[in-house]
């Protein structure tokens, strides 16, 4: 059991860090829509719409990175104990 | 001959306050690109984000630009973050509370420093600034841009007018506004950096 809860703590941080990374780094708040800028031909104005988008922040990362910390510390519980056989004789 | 003089100068005349007339500049926006910029940046945070359910209407005489009038309204809802809590929390009854003040609005006072070239006006406007039920007086730096004809390119042919395009820089305090007076000015800047940048139209 300790062995898959560490290995699925380290899939998680890579997971979150791969995710975070891709989408740009964001050291920001996570934002679920980004500012698309246009330029109106006649007027010159330029246009700010929101397109739908999930780009992950600083909290994201860091609660991901918690998670896999419980994880690989819960790890720890299932630890098989070194065991001493008593019935061995002593020399 | 008077006869025909008389009636040629009595066109011309008509003719020259039609096109001297005032014109009324609807700011209705069904491409969607009128819109207001905000941007507070405290030392721990910064806030940006911009407003686009904006209308009203302008009156603007190309001759006479310092009799300008009108009123722009913009729909507290329509302000958007990129952060959903944080859009929650602008929304709010600290912030702009929406839910009873709906709309900001701007209304002109008078213009000073006028200053046009070309069909390029700019000049300092003073009006009543309403946000959250709190109304102050305000002067800001403006920049109007007539484009005579231009309604036709961008309606496709669909109406034919002229266009008003209207852009401004200005900051306000948000303390003056009652917004989140309790938030820290570390997180929440006091100055709320305002771009408004609105085309309006004058079919004819």
């Amino acid at each position: 059991m300790s062995k898959p809860l560490s290995i699925l703590a380290l899939m998680l941080a890579l997971a979150a860090a791969d995710i975070w990374l891709v989408t740009g780094g964001n050291g920001c708040w996570t934002k679920t829509s980004v500012p698309v800028k246009t330029v109106d031909e006649i007027t010159g104005l330029e246009a700010v719409n929101y397109e739908r988008r999930f780009v992950p922040g600083l909290e994201f990362l860091g609660a991901a990175l918690l998670g896999a910390s419980l994880l690989a510390g819960g790890s720890f519980l299932f630890c098989k104990k070194q065991t001493t056989n008593s019935n061995t004789p002593k020399p | 001959m008077t006869k025909h003089f008389i009636i040629l100068l009595t066109l011309t005349t008509l003719a020259s306050a039609a096109l001297a007339a005032p014109q009324s500049f609807d700011f209705k926006d069904p491409k969607g690109v009128n819109n207001a910029v905000f941007k507070l940046d405290a030392p721990l945070e910064a806030i940006n984000g911009s407003a686009n359910a904006i209308r009203g209407t302008v009156t603007f005489d190309s001759t006479i630009p310092a009799a300008t009038k009108g009123k722009i309204v913009v729909a507290a809802a329509s302000l958007h973050v990129p952060n959903p809590m944080m859009k929650d929390h602008l929304h709010g009854e600290q912030w702009l509370d929406v839910a009873k003040h709906q709309e900001i609005t701007f209304e002109v006072i008078s213009l000073s420093n006028v200053k046009t070239t070309g069909d390029s006006t700019t000049a300092d406007v003073t009006g009543t600034l309403s946000i959250k039920g709190v109304a102050k007086q305000v002067s800001a730096p403006v920049k109007f841009s007539y484009l005579k004809d231009k309604l036709g390119a961008r309606s496709n042919g669909q109406m034919q007018g002229d266009l008003l395009v209207i852009r401004s820089n200005f900051a306000i305090k948000r303390s003056d506004f009652r917004i989140n007076p309790s938030a820290s000015e570390d997180k929440v800047a006091d100055t709320i950096e305002l771009t408004l940048s609105i085309a309006g139209a004058a079919p004819r």
